[in-house]
């Protein structure tokens, strides 16, 4: 399991645990988390889970694959560094704990 | 007043939809959600995908859970089935008995399998996928199996043969007409999906047509018309779908190969919308009536026919998209381009990532992408805006000219 803050761009938060194995984007969507449309469920096909990663680069998650980082390049809120698609990712025993923060608009 | 009570009939991708539509919507009275399948509504696309894999628990292709249901206030009813409609006492009939009345009906039944109809297609080792329950089957014996043939060389076939080669199986493809996935892509990526699947190892035959199945002690042999009998441990079949329309169509309601809807995706009955794989639409982007059986379509119908329900106006004018994983290569279309007469490639970063824009004269119908989303996403941007002939000018740009032409100016909205 591991905690995951949402963050919505109100400020409101809310934080679920995330089974090991499953992605962001799943367990986001099973626990209604708001403003994640993952339109093509975890395909890496329509840019509609795109969430920002606080301290993306210590939290241990899995390098950008080409294909994220393509299907990045097409987000309808801005595109920052600590952009990622919560439909990639996954989440392992010893995951550290995330906060993410949701965009304004996904389409 | 009694309160009103709107019954959505399949729990599908479609019907979860109309659902959360409905109550974001502000709709406040009983919302009863019908769906014969004994699982909450679920993913479909993985299902010939990487589930087959085996390690996916299926808990993980639920787009909610049961929480989420008591949260809308939404009434289910799970592993019954809508048996018949009667259109002018506004009621449904279930299976266990009970007879329940609407204000407004909402149709999202979705589709089944084509059934193959030969000698010997009986079989227990003939598979089919379109429910959890067939593709656990599938995955449950593709695990013991050393081989298949896949009878259709449609999406769902590929992929799960890709599935399968990926599983070490010996794999072979069986297909009726002289090319792959001919009614969605263009000659030239049938090409393309041809050699990729040989290359994989992977018998894929065209211009075959299966005439009998025969049933062995352990396995089945695949019997073309023409050409070499294959035998194998499991048959998949993969040849299409029915849409499910009866219950309409016994209630009086206006159907042809699907349940017809305008553009606001009402049915012949005022107070009954239909959404998804189930029906036959007035395509107002278009602007053809046809049956499309994708996400996108179960979706953008599902919020315009939540909103005809309430009364609104809202119209389904969207750019028709899709997705295909075989192997590592990601197939991404953008419009339908059936009809096109002339055709650009452009390469992306590599040589395994490119796509093809279709055109008629100078319009610009569609583009299919080969693991290049970039073209992908900005075809859906300018698609969206309908500018016919004005896109021709997108026949001598690059990929980032055409990437920065869709940002440079914002969706006209619908
Ligand atoms: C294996 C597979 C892979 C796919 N891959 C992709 C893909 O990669 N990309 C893509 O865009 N699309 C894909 N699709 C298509 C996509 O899944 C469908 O277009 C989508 O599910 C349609 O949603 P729907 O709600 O209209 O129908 P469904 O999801 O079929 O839902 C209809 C539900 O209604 C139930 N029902 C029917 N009649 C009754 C009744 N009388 N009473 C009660 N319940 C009833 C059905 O059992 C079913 O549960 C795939 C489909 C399959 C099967
Ligand atoms: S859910 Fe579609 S890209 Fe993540």
């Amino acid at each position: 399991m591991t905690k995951v803050t949402f963050r919505q761009p109100d400020g409101v938060e809310s934080t679920i645990e995330v089974p090991d194995g499953w992605s962001l984007m799943e367990a986001a969507m099973q626990n209604d988390i708001n403003g994640l449309l993952a339109e093509c469920g975890g395909g890496c096909a329509c840019a509609t889970c795109h969430v920002y990663v606080e301290e993306l680069e210590l939290s241990g998650l899995d390098e950008i694959s080409d294909m994220e980082a393509d299907m990045l390049e097409c987000v309808s809120s801005e595109r920052r560094p600590e952009s990622r698609l919560s439909c990639q990712l996954r989440m392992s025993e010893g995951s550290k704990d995330l906060v993410v923060l949701i965009p304004e608009s996904q389409i | 007043m009694s309160k009103e009570i709107f019954i959505v009939v399949g729990a599908g991708q479609a019907g979860l939809q109309i659902c959360t539509a409905l109550r974001a919507n502000g709709f406040e009275g009983r919302l009863i959600l019908i769906g014969d399948e004994s699982s909450l509504p679920y993913q479909r696309p993985p299902l010939s995908k990487e589930f087959l894999l085996g390690d996916l628990d299926p808990e993980r292709l639920l787009y909610r859970k049961a929480e989420y249901f008591e949260k809308l206030d939404v009434e289910l009813i799970l592993d019954d089935t809508v048996e018949k409609l009667d259109a002018s006492r506004c009621t449904v009939s279930l299976r266990s008995g009970r007879t329940l009345k609407y204000s407004k009906l909402a149709l999202a039944t979705g589709a089944r399998v084509r059934a193959l109809e030969c000698v010997g297609s009986d079989s227990p080792d003939v598979c089919y996928i379109r429910t959890l329950a067939d593709s656990l089957n599938l995955r449950e014996r593709l695990q013991r199996a050393k081989s298949m043939v896949v009878v259709g060389g449609g999406f769902i076939g590929l992929e799960a043969g890709a599935m399968a080669c990926k599983m070490g199986k010996k794999v072979s493809v069986v297909e009726g007409s002289e090319r792959l996935m001919k009614r969605a892509i263009s000659p030239d990526l049938s090409e393309y999906y041809l050699s990729l699947h040989r290359e994989k190892g992977v018998d894929v035959r065209v211009g075959c047509e299966v005439s009998h199945l025969e049933q062995h002690q352990h396995g089945l042999t695949v019997v073309p018309k023409i050409g070499q009998s294959i035998t194998a441990d499991i048959v998949l079949v993969g040849i299409g779908v029915v849409p499910n329309s009866e219950i309409a169509e016994s209630a009086g309601l206006e159907c042809a190969n699907g349940i017809l809807v305008n553009e606001k995706c009402l049915t012949s009955d005022a107070n009954i919308v239909a959404a998804g794989d189930c029906t036959m639409h007035q395509n107002q982007f278009l602007q053809k009536t046809l049956r499309l059986e994708s996400i996108q379509n179960a979706v953008d119908q599902a919020k315009v026919a939540a909103s005809s329900m309430l009364g609104g106006n809202q119209t389904y004018d969207q750019v028709p998209w899709f997705w295909s994983d075989q192997y590592d290569v990601t197939l991404q279309i953008a419009g339908v381009t059936s009809d096109y007469d002339n055709h650009v490639r452009l390469c992306g970063k590599n040589e395994n990532s490119f796509s093809f824009l279709y055109f008629k004269g100078d319009e610009l119908l569609g583009v299919d992408s080969i693991n290049h989303p970039v073209m992908h996403m900005a075809a859906r941007k300018i698609l969206q805006r309908k500018m016919g002939d004005e896109t021709g000018i997108l026949k001598s740009m690059t990929v980032d000219e055409i990437a920065a032409f869709a940002k440079a100016r914002p969706t006209v909205s619908s």
